[in-house]
């Protein structure tokens, strides 16, 4: 039913897309297969290669594994008790993580666990002679479980509240204890989506670049995306950096493979309180128990946050604010957050045009059908391709044409905003497909069109998905030190970078303060997204 | 005969269910389009309003050749089950763009969006939303509409289904009414055999994809002789 101009347009300008995000990736993956191919087999089967690989597998599995047998007690007991006053609050606290920006976190976990943090010293007067040590394997576990346990929690907790209230009628007039309702029904329910959660959990840590750098690093703690920032920018071995480039797109095409044969999992339907009335659990050990659980992620979460404020405002806030530093890095960053931000909004409605005028065909043919399916998974591609590797490919294309750090900006924002492309995608493809779905026939009939259909039928209800849309990439974009972290330099510094370079520099006044700042800026563009997705749900 | 609407040896396959129509539907009349679930009656008026184009044979409305036009080239008014108005534009906005998708209104053009809206029995309602109007409200606006748009042609969808029993009926008598006065060719698909004597001149049986039977609605009403059209009168 769309016009045959129409039906060529969006055509085009999935065309369009397609053929600019493969060239992107495309140029980064051929200029690390064609650089010196001897020498980078000699390094892949290197011993250093093999220990580094091992370390990232093992630090993600470890990672997954804490994180989601921590999460587990935590998901059953907020299940348990769905009304208590705060509980809402408990699960808010528990999305923060996921809009903090991952270098602030960390800065975080520092504040309280580092070495003149505030465990250490409880430690030590409570007279333990060993302090827990928040860099190396440690730390990284300590930090991934923080971004990851609240994740897998959310995620357990959705699937619980997803039961039918009637199970819990059931369960307590069949006279089921604490441990066969265990057994019988939340086991039952948190293990179909389990496998699902390990995944993305795995996924999120086997890739993770930031924490791996600030809080690891050594040579006995390095991931293969941090060796291949290092090989690069402090070795300057390209060979040894393509060689771990290539592992990496191996280990995350497998993990990929893997996770795509489970289930993926969703929050949504997550509840603030449904109207599930729960008879289990009203014994004072089962109480204690839950009480323990929430008790203790609600400390263990909100205590680096609450580091993050403290440290903040001891900081000379206003100085800061002031400084030329600050003005200048705020600024790219705003403007590398805005570009990625809108070409990642205009990129993703032109992917969901190609895709609709094809399945507005009647009979697709097989070009037209892989064509909407590449188009699918193209928003996926940066996901095996992870922005290290991008940004190794694009930095050793463009050494031959001069000084790297002119092309760093457009790079930067290019690599950010194919790292936001899978967000932007979930939140826009449903809701212009309902959209289509409910005014389509209407406004062809009608002979709506072109302009006066955009900015009539579509604008003013796509207006708050598309904010929405935007504000996350911003965000993603704004706390990202991945991409920059290779092009970073007094040319180009946004306000993460700021932040890692004052911390690697002792400055650390000044990082708290900044990274306040900075939270707080990503925080707020987090919640104008969630904000606008719950409307949309009620609408 | 004016205004006919005629499917020459349309066929058309969707997946795997095909339809073949052959028919030519009376001027000015009120023609109902009933069949089981799941039959193609659907389907036979997404043919005619242009959601769907034949594989084979030709569509004409009024003796033009309409079968390759886009909906918004045929000479009709669609009025859906629901989604009728755009939820986000108010009742004069969503008539107005009836009349001009560009929403080019003049005077004229204005005093007919109120005469419309008075016509239903709206009067008044130009400027509220669609949400705060109830499910008749919104069918009534509909109707307003397809009266602004002047279309020989009225094709609806099972117009009154998502409205309860007693609201049916006015609704009738006023979609009735306004065929009286505008003398229109109305389709109206449904699967309700009251509705059928209620409104229709003629009815069409589809079943399987096919027309099994087309008959005014008295004589159709009357036949007992195809099982599966017994059995939906039946109820």
């Amino acid at each position: 039913m769309l016009t045959r101009a129409e039906r060529r347009r969006g055509i085009g300008w999935g065309l369009l897309s397609l053929a600019g995000i493969a060239f992107f990736v495309g140029i980064a993956v051929a200029a690390l297969l064609s650089w010196d191919a001897g020498n980078t087999q000699s390094r892949l089967f290197a011993a250093y290669t093999w220990r580094i690989l091992r370390f990232t597998l093992l630090q993600a599995v470890l990672s997954t594994l804490l994180s989601v047998v921590f999460a587990l007690p935590v998901a059953l007991a907020l299940a348990r008790r769905p009304r208590f006053p705060g509980r809402v609050w408990v699960i808010r606290l528990m999305a923060l993580p996921m809009g903090l920006p991952v270098l602030i976190g960390a800065l975080g976990l520092i504040g309280i666990w580092g070495r003149q943090g505030v465990m250490n010293s409880l430690l030590l007067k409570l007279g333990l002679e060993q302090p827990i040590s928040v860099y190396g394997l440690s730390g990284i576990l300590l930090a991934h479980v923080f971004f990851n346990l609240p994740l897998a929690a959310r995620l357990l907790l959705a699937a619980l509240e997803r039961l039918p209230a009637e199970y819990w009628l059931l369960s307590s007039s069949l006279g089921m204890k604490p441990f066969s309702v265990f057994r019988f029904i939340e086991w039952p329910a948190a293990r179909r989506v389990i496998p699902g959660i390990a995944g993305l959990v795995f996924m999120l840590c086997a890739t993770s670049f930031t924490l791996v750098l600030v809080l690891g690093g050594g040579p006995a703690a390095t991931t293969l995306e941090v060796a291949i920032y290092q090989s690069l920018r402090f070795d300057f071995d390209p060979p040894r950096a393509i060689a771990l480039s290539l592992l990496q797109i191996g280990v995350t095409a497998l993990i990929l493979i893997a996770i795509s044969l489970f289930p993926a999992p969703d929050d949504a339907g997550i509840t603030a309180g449904r109207a599930t009335r729960r008879f289990d659990g009203r014994t004072l050990p089962a109480w204690l128990w839950d009480v323990l659980a929430i008790l203790l992620a609600t400390i263990f979460l909100i205590l680096p946050l609450a580091s993050i404020v403290g440290a903040g405002v001891q900081a000379n806030l206003w100085s800061l604010v002031n400084s030329p530093a600050f003005l200048r890095a705020t600024w790219t960053s705003l403007t590398i957050a805005l570009s990625a931000g809108l070409l990642a909004v205009l990129t993703s409605l032109a992917i969901i045009a190609g895709r609709g005028a094809i399945s507005d065909m009647k009979t697709p043919g097989g070009t037209a059908k892989a064509f909407s399916v590449s188009l699918g998974g193209m928003s996926s591609l940066v996901l095996l391709v992870p922005p290290v590797v991008l940004g190794t490919g694009w930095f050793l294309m463009l050494r031959p044409f001069g000084d790297v750090a002119r092309f760093a900006p457009a790079l930067v924002a290019i690599i950010n905003m194919l790292m936001a492309l899978p967000f932007v995608m979930r939140v826009l493809a449903p809701a212009v497909e309902t959209h289509r779905k409910r005014t389509g026939r209407l406004s062809a009939s009608l002979g709506l069109s072109g302009f006066s259909r955009a900015w009539r039928i579509d604008l003013p209800v796509l207006a708050r998905p598309l904010l929405t849309a935007l504000s996350f990439a911003m965000a993603l974009s704004l706390g990202d030190l991945g991409a920059v972290a290779l092009f970073g330099s007094s040319d180009l510094t946004t306000l993460p970078w700021l932040v890692y370079s004052r911390l690697s520099s002792y400055r650390t006044n000044d990082a708290d303060g900044l990274a306040l700042i900075l939270g707080i800026i990503c925080l707020a563009l987090t919640m104008i997204g969630t904000a606008g997705r719950r409307e949309t749900n009620h609408g | 005969m004016a205004d006919d609407i005629a499917l020459n040896k349309v066929e058309l396959k969707l997946g795997i269910r095909e339809f073949r129509f052959d028919c030519a539907l009376p001027a000015g009349a009120v023609t109902a389009i009933t069949g089981p679930s799941g039959s193609g009656k659907s389907t036979f008026l997404n043919l005619v309003a242009g959601f769907e184009t034949p594989d084979r044979g030709r569509i004409l409305i009024a003796g033009g050749d309409v079968t390759e036009k886009h909906p918004s080239e045929r000479p009709v008014s669609l009025i859906f089950q629901d989604n009728n108005l755009f939820a986000h534009l108010d009742l004069a906005t969503n008539i107005g763009l009836g009349i001009s998708p560009s929403l080019k209104l003049s005077n004229s053009d204005r005093a007919a969006i109120s005469q419309a809206l008075e016509r239903v029995g709206l009067s008044g309602f130009e400027k509220r939303m669609p949400g705060t109007l109830s499910g008749g409200e919104r069918q009534r606006a509909a109707f307003a509409r397809a009266l602004v748009r002047k279309k020989p042609v009225l094709l609806m969808d099972e117009p009154f289904a998502a409205l309860h029993p007693g609201l049916r009926l006015s609704m009738a008598s006023l979609l009735i009414d306004l065929h009286r006065e505008t003398g229109n060719t109305v389709l109206i698909v449904t699967h309700d055999p009251d509705e059928v004597g209620r409104l229709a001149d003629h009815a069409i049986f589809v079943d399987h994809g096919q027309i099994l039977l087309q008959a005014p609605a008295e004589e159709f009403l009357a036949r007992r002789d195809i099982p599966a059209l017994a059995e939906f009168l039946s109820g």
